[in-house]
């Protein structure tokens, strides 16, 4: 107990009480009251992380369970007992140091100083070079599809675990019963694998909501801060601009969000459980 | 409703504790001991790790000027990443444990902050102690001037004067004269565009060398002091005629003057583009004489660089002689490990620190060259010239800006000259972060 209290509750304690000040080591700090707190509503900037953070969120856990949930059924279904090899390389990117990641996407997707090959690959159809990391727009997809390459494995893994511990008979005495194909799926697979597949949802939800490695090693949170997580902006305010109150007060807004968005889909997985 | 309430009053004495707690712990860390002064027994430098110019002069001097000082002394050199640096600093000085002598941070404002918090040595009054108090050239000590609001507690361990090099013989070529006014600039760039070649090599990534576009125009257009009256308030980046200087930088971007994919274009790859006549002009200071006189590096050769300062604004309040210069990478000593022995070297310093580096390093400090250097290459003795005929500088854009306002500024550069981001929102995203 004490040594949780010294490796996990001083530590938010800290960051808690220093939402209530403003400054850093250098200046010192001085007592603000709720002043960082207010500033969290008006800030405009808090507005584009945080509809950036959710909107990655979304997407990236939609793409990566869907995608590790494909690879799952793939595994177990059709690829059975040979699925050993493509575990291990689809699982590949998972151990895979985030930057070197992170460069071989700016590789693939670049257009200065050399064209890389996926504009490549549209100047052979016949179409224009794409400026992948001038926009915010472009440059979200090449985060998402870096990280849905980077994690999918991983998601695979943990729902084929999950699979392959329903039992044989399940399936048996379904197809006894005329199930094959997507009505397996639906009626047997679905609701057998769906404790698993909400805990990957809730991993993947807290996992993504907190995103900053791979979106500081690809794009630093540009052009402008059309790529900024409020991860990257909290340690931007904090450690860059020296407002270590203002950036506890976005730490503390984080982890009330990741709590919310754990209750909710808690909630939501006992709902259905029931009525199922 | 009943547990309800119950639970809530049972929660009330458990929210009081852990803010109870959570105030001890920040209460206890926010005080700043400033502690007395301690004799180190090591010359401590704490340097960026990307700048090695400084730690090789350095090295240089502990072991033939300064030997002496080394004995009694000894130099010990610990580098940290530029991005982390700022960090590393507030974390040393939390603790008081600054090194002896270290790169003063990534904008003026950390200096500031630690000088306030009277952790600095006032390097004027020990230079003045030591009876060397001539030893910073005019030029660098008015640049310091105006970046610390007139106090000298940073040594000007490089001298840096910007403007636009350009390649002499695609000029030729395109028989372009050497524009004297942003007209003419924009004349040359529109030559060499339709030769096709890039007209300006620029790093977009960084977005620095886009915004010191900016910052010039500003100078020539308002005046030397324009962007002191936007720190002192008296004047907005919003205001229209700040907001001009915007427009015509992100006109050279419609035109598509800073190449294909000027967003994608790191440090080394603009400064390549350069060297490879793949760019008529490039915007960049004199550090960059380093790579000019590499022939490893310049294909088109030191001799077809040529250096033009910031071109005149017709009409404008500026004139094209105040060149924008810079001290580099400022150093600051420690004021609670300032002793006789660090005081030596300070005088060493003074005494070799100009010579030795443009001998060995080719780079030009803020310090006098007390023996001189011969042998110099012709590109770096002209711009040593324009040094000396240089009687008043101008800063950088975000120079007297906070961190927020200077990060804004520079990573929404490249969006300013690709179109994603109008003139007017670029200013009022700057704007807005250095405050109404």
């Amino acid at each position: 107990m004490l040594v949780y209290s010294l490796i996990m509750l001083v530590p938010i304690f800290w960051s808690l009480g220093y939402t209530v000040f403003e400054g850093n080591p250098i200046v010192g700090f001085t007592f603000v009251g709720l002043d960082n707190i207010v500033q969290l509503f008006t800030d405009p900037k808090i507005g584009d992380a945080l509809l950036f953070t959710l909107k990655y969120a979304i997407v990236l856990t939609v793409g990566q369970v869907l995608v590790g949930y494909g690879l799952s059924l793939l595994y177990v279904f059709w690829l059975k007992k040979a699925s050993g090899l493509i575990r291990t390389l689809v699982f590949f990117p998972v151990v895979l140091p985030t930057v070197a990641v992170a460069l071989l996407f700016q590789a693939l997707f670049a257009i200065a100083p050399q064209i890389g090959p996926v504009n490549s690959l549209l100047n052979f159809f016949g179409a224009d070079s794409i400026d992948w990391f001038a926009s915010g727009a472009t440059a979200f997809w090449v985060i998402v599809i870096m990280d849905i390459w980077r994690s999918m494995g991983f998601y695979a893994v943990l729902l084929y675990a999950g699979l392959v511990d329903i039992p044989e008979e399940m399936f048996e005495s379904a197809r006894l019963d005329g199930a094959s194909g997507w009505k397996l799926v639906r009626h047997i697979v679905i609701p057998l694998s769906l404790p698993v597949l909400f805990s990957s949802i809730i991993f993947s939800i807290n996992g993504t909501l907190k995103v900053f490695d791979s979106v500081l090693a690809l794009t630093n949170g540009g052009p402008g801060n059309t790529t900024t997580p409020l991860t990257l902006y909290m340690y931007q305010t904090s450690f860059t601009y020296g407002e270590y109150g203002y950036g506890s007060s976005i730490a503390l807004m984080l982890t009330i969000l990741c709590l919310l968005v754990t209750l909710v889909i808690f909630r939501s997985s006992r709902r259905d459980l029931t009525k199922g | 409703m009943t547990t309800a309430r119950q639970r809530a009053t049972k929660l009330v004495p458990l929210i009081a504790a852990i803010g109870v707690t959570a105030f001890a712990l920040t209460g206890c860390s926010a005080g700043n001991s400033d502690g007395g002064t301690t004799a180190p027994d090591k010359f401590s430098y704490l340097s960026f790790a990307e700048n090695t110019s400084i730690q090789d002069t350095l090295t240089a001097l502990s072991t033939g000027e300064c030997s002496a000082e080394n004995d009694a002394l000894p130099l010990d050199i610990t580098t940290q990443p530029q991005a982390s640096y700022d960090q590393q600093l507030q974390l040393l000085a939390g603790q008081n444990a600054l090194p002896v002598l270290f790169a003063s941070g990534n904008t003026p404002q950390v200096a500031k902050d630690l000088n306030s918090g009277g952790k600095l040595v006032d390097v004027e009054q020990a230079l003045t102690d030591l009876d060397k108090s001539d030893a910073i050239i005019p030029a660098a000590k008015s640049t310091i001037d105006a970046l610390y609001d007139g106090d000298q507690y940073v040594l000007p361990t490089e001298f840096n004067v910007e403007g636009i090099w350009y390649n002499k013989k695609l000029f030729a070529d395109n028989g372009i004269e050497v524009p004297t006014t942003w007209d003419e600039l924009v004349t040359a760039a529109d030559k060499l565009n339709a030769a096709g070649v890039i007209p300006f090599s620029a790093d977009g990534q960084d977005g620095w060398p886009l915004t010191r576009l900016v910052g010039n125009y500003i100078f020539r257009d308002l005046g030397p002091d324009a962007l002191q009256k936007v720190a002192d308030g008296d004047a907005k980046l919003t205001d229209p005629e700040y907001v001009k200087a915007a427009e015509a930088v992100a006109d050279l971007g419609a035109k598509g003057y800073f190449g294909p994919s000027v967003t994608s274009i790191d440090y080394m790859t603009a400064m390549n583009q350069f060297l490879t006549g793949q760019a008529g002009m490039f915007y960049m200071g004199s550090w960059a004489l380093a790579n000019f006189n590499d022939p490893a590096q310049n294909q088109i050769g030191a001799e077809n660089v040529g250096f033009m300062p910031f071109p005149t604004v017709e009409g404008g309040a500026g004139s094209a002689d105040q060149l924008a210069a810079n001290v580099g990478v400022p150093l600051a000593l420690s004021k609670s490990t300032y002793s006789d022995d660090v005081a030596s070297w300070l005088g060493c310093f003074a005494d070799n620190f100009g010579s030795s580096s443009l001998a060995n390093q080719g780079v030009i400090t803020g310090f006098k060259v007390n023996t001189p250097v011969e042998d110099l290459p012709p590109l770096t003795q002209e711009v040593q010239t324009q040094i000396d005929a240089t009687t008043q500088s101008v800063l950088w854009f975000e120079a007297l800006f906070n961190a927020k306002a200077a990060t804004t500024s520079q990573t929404n550069a490249s969006q300013l000259v690709t179109g994603a981001m109008s003139p007017e929102d670029f200013m009022k995203a700057v704007q807005a972060d250095i405050g109404d």
